[in-house]
């Protein structure tokens, strides 16, 4: 019975954790803070460059099923300790397979793409119905995305090489970053988005893009460990040392419907501002330590959301999301489901 | 005979006969999930296995007991097996509930009566079966009937784990319902089991129909 659980997330640099019977411990400077039932947590997420645990910690997270990642103070995700390599054999081997199969990886990718785009579309929509009659030139900007990405998902159906999906996705992705300041409502100058950046992200939009996207690739990275694929090895994203590719793959249907939607609300309500930013010498924009706080308790509150899950037809909470499409997945590479069926909001 | 490197754990026999595609879950894809029952078995064979082994008067009972047949290809442990002075070995498996409609705890004493009798080289006629719901003893006699369901169930089993395949779901209220593994198998998804693909395509088309003046309701 896997339940939608907290994450934990520490971010006090010099902070120790360690197991106390059945629970975590967070220690600093000598004191403890605070105190947290192992069985009330699936994830454990440290943000620092000084945040340490237990091997007995790490142990029984491990046994407990809890994930515990390390990220550096801006939330790029640099490890995560676990067990041993557990689940079926078979289907990694499947998945592999598939992975090295063009014709197999891209019916999996098209319709991760196909759903990302999708669910962007209805981000873009919603916008629209909602804010769209303040003004002429944001209603026109956004049905003109929301077509494109239309035609563009149309095209994802007829691709038959990964390259090709990646191209449509590209195209798309550019639209849809280029309507996004439409998204923003609150008129703030000093916030807007040109663009979407990443090395370094170049404005507090993109900054808190940034950062939110970790949390969410945490979260799929996690999912497709608990149900015995390799995060590493993915279908779109192509295979690199280090890099969690499935798992990108994995974010793709959610990136908009979980996270830009957190991103957009932040800001619409002014529970950010350009203040809770900081810009380094280099033009590089950085989320305050202070403010982090702030995005971390939307993120949770936006998790607990429930909704009914189009295909499984239960109501699950968004943060099962990650979790229940990882077995469906996992499903269809065992050959229970004829395709996969990627998550398609409303 | 089969060697030690491939035998099949008389547990598998149980959840086959409960379930095949349990039984896949649990011993091809290595999935398990805790709930409510089956921590109660756990903590109850815990206690099973607990303690030391102990003599009375005319019986010795030895708790957790491994045991193995080469000859059948399987291989488990015994909650606690009584060696009575009169020459009987009774063999006592420990479960949570009552006695069920399906035979699967019969054939889960009787396997392991199999491979004592393979190790001890004697005859076992029947074992008990307590159930902590009724916190009493019920008598099972190995007959012929039950041996040969075993053998049956052990090579159903040796199959499955060989080919690695996991059987469709089939929903059944009662029985699904109860099952610890019931997220991870998803049985009521599978009713798109050919039409995951029709599915989607289906659901893409109704989400690229909706527009910018229609209200599709909140997600």
């Amino acid at each position: 019975m896997k339940k939608h659980l907290n994450t934990l997330f520490v971010t006090m640099e010099g902070a120790y954790l360690r197991k106390d019977g059945a629970a975590v411990e967070i220690r600093h400077d000598g004191e403890s803070k605070l105190r947290v039932p192992l069985h009330n947590l699936e994830g454990i997420a440290c943000f620092g460059w000084d945040i340490g645990a237990s091997a007995s910690l790490i142990a029984a997270c491990a046994e407990a099923g809890v994930a515990i990642s390390f990220h550096n103070p801006h939330g790029k995700f640099m490890a995560a300790t676990r067990g041993y390599t557990s689940g079926n054999v078979l289907l990694r081997r499947e998945q592999y397979r598939r992975a090295d199969h063009e014709p197999a990886a891209v019916a999996i990718a098209a319709n991760m793409l196909a759903a990302k785009l999708s669910n962007s579309r209805q981000v873009m929509m919603r916008a629209a119905r909602d804010h769209g009659d303040k003004s002429a030139t944001r209603a026109f900007a956004l049905s003109q995305a929301a077509d494109f990405l239309a035609v563009r998902i149309g095209l994802l159906g007829r691709a038959t090489s990964l390259d090709s999906l990646r191209g449509i996705e590209g195209d798309a992705a550019a639209a849809y970053f280029a309507a996004f300041p439409h998204l923003l409502v609150n008129h703030d100058p000093a916030i807007a988005i040109t663009g979407r950046s990443r090395r370094p992200p170049l404005d507090p939009v993109n900054a808190l893009l940034s950062f939110l996207y970790s949390l969410l690739m945490h979260d799929c990275r996690s999912a497709l460990e608990s149900c015995g694929l390799d995060p590493q090895c993915g279908f779109l994203h192509r295979d690199r040392p280090g890099r969690p590719s499935l798992a990108l793959d994995l974010m793709e249907e959610f990136r908009s419907f979980l996270a830009d939607r957190v991103a957009l609300t932040l800001f619409n309500r002014r529970q950010l501002t350009a203040t809770d930013f900081r810009t380094e010498e280099s033009g590089a924009v950085l989320l305050k330590d202070d403010s982090r706080k702030a995005v971390l308790v939307a993120w949770q509150e936006r998790k607990q959301d429930e909704i009914t899950h189009p295909f499984l037809d239960e109501t699950v909470t968004v943060g099962m999301l990650p979790q229940l499409q990882a077995r469906l997945l996992a499903r269809h590479l065992r050959g229970d489901l004829d395709a996969y069926p990627a998550f398609l909001s409303k | 005979m089969f060697d030690e490197d491939h035998l099949v754990a008389i547990s598998a026999l149980q959840h086959w006969l409960y379930c095949p595609r349990q039984c896949a879950l649990i011993h091809v894809e290595r999935a398990w999930e805790e709930n409510k029952f089956t921590a109660q078995g756990r903590v109850m064979h815990e206690r099973a296995h607990e303690g030391p082994n102990e003599s009375r008067p005319g019986i010795r009972i030895t708790r957790g007991l491994p045991v193995r047949s080469l000859g059948l290809g399987l291989s488990g442990q015994c909650d606690v097996v009584e060696f009575h002075t009169d020459g009987r070995v009774v063999p006592v498996e420990y479960k949570r509930g009552k006695p069920k409609a399906h035979r699967a705890d019969e054939v889960q004493l009787c396997a392991q009566a199999l491979c004592l009798e393979e190790m001890l080289g004697g005859a076992i006629e029947g074992g008990c079966l307590y159930y902590g719901e009724r916190r009493r003893r019920t008598p099972v006699n190995f007959d012929h009937e039950l041996r040969d369901l075993v053998t049956v169930t052990a090579s159903s089993v040796r199959e499955c784990l060989t080919t690695g395949t996991t059987p469709p779901a089939e929903y059944e209220p009662r029985r699904c319902d109860a099952c610890s593994l019931i997220e991870l198998c998803q049985p009521r998804s599978l009713r798109f089991r050919r039409g995951a693909a029709a599915w989607f395509q289906q659901r893409l088309r109704a989400a690229m129909a909706t527009d910018v003046n229609a209200d599709p309701g909140d997600s």
